[in-house]
């Protein structure tokens, strides 16, 4: 290969990089504008709030199976490896608190995340997306009717809604799990799985910060959903790959928030 | 009602869609601008509706330049007209009934019953009040175009576009198409622009024609002119020939040459 060729392929190489780069930019300008503009157009969702219920529906109570069983099936696991260790160091009347607290910080928030991102965040990215695709957005624009406001905003804030909710009933459906498994099944002292328990979750330390991660990542996830849904090429496989991009980017995106708030929250064994 | 001035349009500056397009469509009538697939006449109907601007030339709708229009004005232009999409694009999440309510229930604050009783006179109107409570899933074809057709019509538009609304549909569904676009147009005292190839069917409708080919108006008259027409294409595509100033064959090379024929 000749010297002239080789810094032919190279440049070739560069452009399609930089152009990558571009898109990519270009793409979280967008969606930024679209955050932007659906929180100030969301008027209707707000004054017609049933417009938002009906979505806290679609999102959050559709969601409850899964998240409810989930939920009890790792407090349940959590029980049974936790009294393994905890009993080595005779501590295994500590099992209510570290269930509590694993959950309450740490898995109910992300583990629900993840559940509402596969569950209600691909299907509110297949609902716009096929709106799109069948032209039923263009028709609502054609009727003078802002589909950002009327379509996208309540299914983001029935979203935003669901989340810490879901979150809440996992972390307590674990908890139960735990009970079951520590208390009725080891035999563990249900007064010190309890007590030591209320002892050591802090409201503020404990359950608001594990409050706020499950907020932050309901926005971080219906915001994806809905501009995927809203960005999808409107053709069957468009459609399918905005729903991919959805799971995949929101689940990255809730581990990479968990690590950046853990960090904030709980660094050096103090709270922030 | 509709002014088209000296047009251009192009999704890139290499490949232009529309060409010196220019139309004038009054009050009362019914149009019909007709041409084959990938002629322009969609994107002509969406530069009227305001979805796109003209890159040169301008566009007055309903006595406005579209390219002057802010948000809210562009939307209190739309309110005033309507638009049939090919397909219908019913919301799939919504009765028949919710459907046709929906523009009423955006743009109005009319009590409920006020708006069932306006409800079923547009459904009556296209024959499907019967049909109210059944899911745009339920329907077929044409009964989902008459209920698109009811709703489009919801506010009493001044301006109705419709986009390919023969396209799919069984002869029967068709006559009633058909009948409802001109009863429509002058119950309500309103305009309408057809954007078809299904030339013969609306040839029956329309009051004026405009013929579109790579982006211009080749063509225009009264249905009776243009069966009359001695315009080569404007023949070949009214009796649908095959041959003509549109070859059957896209432009490729040597048939021969492709095959690897010696002497070719």
């Amino acid at each position: 290969m000749s010297l002239a060729q080789i810094r032919e392929h190279a440049r070739g190489r560069l452009e399609r990089l930089g152009n990558a780069v571009t898109s990519q930019v270009w793409r979280w300008g967008f969606a930024s504008r679209f955050l932007f503009y659906m929180v100030v157009h969301s008027g209707t969702a707000l004054r017609r709030f049933r417009l938002t219920v009906a979505e806290i529906y679609f999102a959050g109570v559709l969601s409850l199976i899964i998240i409810l069983v989930s939920g009890l099936f790792v407090g349940m696991v959590l029980a049974l490896q936790g009294y393994e260790t905890l009993q080595r160091f005779g501590a295994s009347e500590s099992l209510g608190v570290l269930v509590a607290l694993s959950l309450v910080r740490e898995l109910g928030p992300v583990v629900a995340g993840l559940l509402f991102a596969s569950r209600a965040g691909s299907a509110i990215t297949a609902e716009i997306g096929l709106m799109k695709a069948t032209e039923q957005i263009s028709a609502m624009e054609m009727m003078a009717v802002d589909p950002i406001a009327r379509v996208v905003a309540p299914r983001f804030w029935g979203g935003v809604l669901s989340m810490p909710l879901l979150a809440a009933l996992f972390s307590a459906m674990g908890i139960f799990g735990g009970y079951l498994v520590g208390v009725q099944l080891i035999g563990v002292d249900p007064g010190a799985f309890w007590s030591q328990m209320q002892a050591a979750v802090d409201l503020r330390n404990d359950i608001m910060n594990g409050v706020i991660k499950s907020v932050v990542f309901g926005v971080a996830v219906t915001w994806i959903a809905v501009f995927e849904g809203y960005d999808a090429v409107p053709t069957a496989e468009g459609v399918s790959r905005a729903t991919t991009r959805t799971v995949v980017t929101s689940s990255l995106a809730i581990l990479a928030l968990d690590f950046v708030l853990t960090a904030l929250m709980f660094t050096g064994g103090k709270s922030a | 009602m509709v002014q088209i001035q000296n047009v251009a349009f192009g999704y890139d500056a290499a490949r232009p869609v529309l060409r010196d397009v220019s139309l004038s469509i009054p009050r009362g009538s019914v149009i019909g601008i007709m041409g084959q697939s990938g002629c322009g006449k969609t994107t002509l109907l969406r530069i009227i509706a305001a979805q796109y601007l003209p890159t040169a030339g301008t566009a007055r709708v309903l006595d406005v330049p579209t390219s002057e229009l802010d948000r809210e004005g562009l939307y209190r232009m739309r309110r005033r007209m309507g638009m049939l999409f090919q397909f219908g694009a019913l919301f799939t999440d919504m009765s028949v009934y919710e459907n046709v309510a929906f523009p009423l229930r955006e743009h109005t604050e009319l009590p409920d019953d006020l708006i069932h009783d306006l409800v079923m006179l547009k459904l009556e109107a296209v024959g499907l009040r019967g049909a109210a409570q059944l899911m745009p899933a339920e329907l077929s074809g044409g009964m989902a175009r008459r209920v698109a057709l009811a709703r489009c019509i919801a506010l009493d538009p001044q301006l109705i576009l419709y986009d390919e609304p023969f396209t799919g549909l069984d002869p029967i569904s068709f006559g009633v198409i058909v009948r409802l676009i001109r009863e429509l147009n002058d119950s309500l005292g309103a305009t309408s622009i057809i954007v078809t190839h299904d030339v013969q069917e609306a040839l029956g409708v329309v009051d004026y024609v405009y013929f579109m080919a790579a982006g211009r108006v080749i063509a225009q008259g009264a249905p009776d002119a243009i069966r009359a027409s001695e315009e080569p294409f404007v023949r070949q595509f009214v009796n649908g020939a095959l041959e003509g100033p549109v070859a059957f064959h896209y432009p490729a090379q040597e048939y021969g040459a492709e095959l690897e024929l010696e002497g070719s």
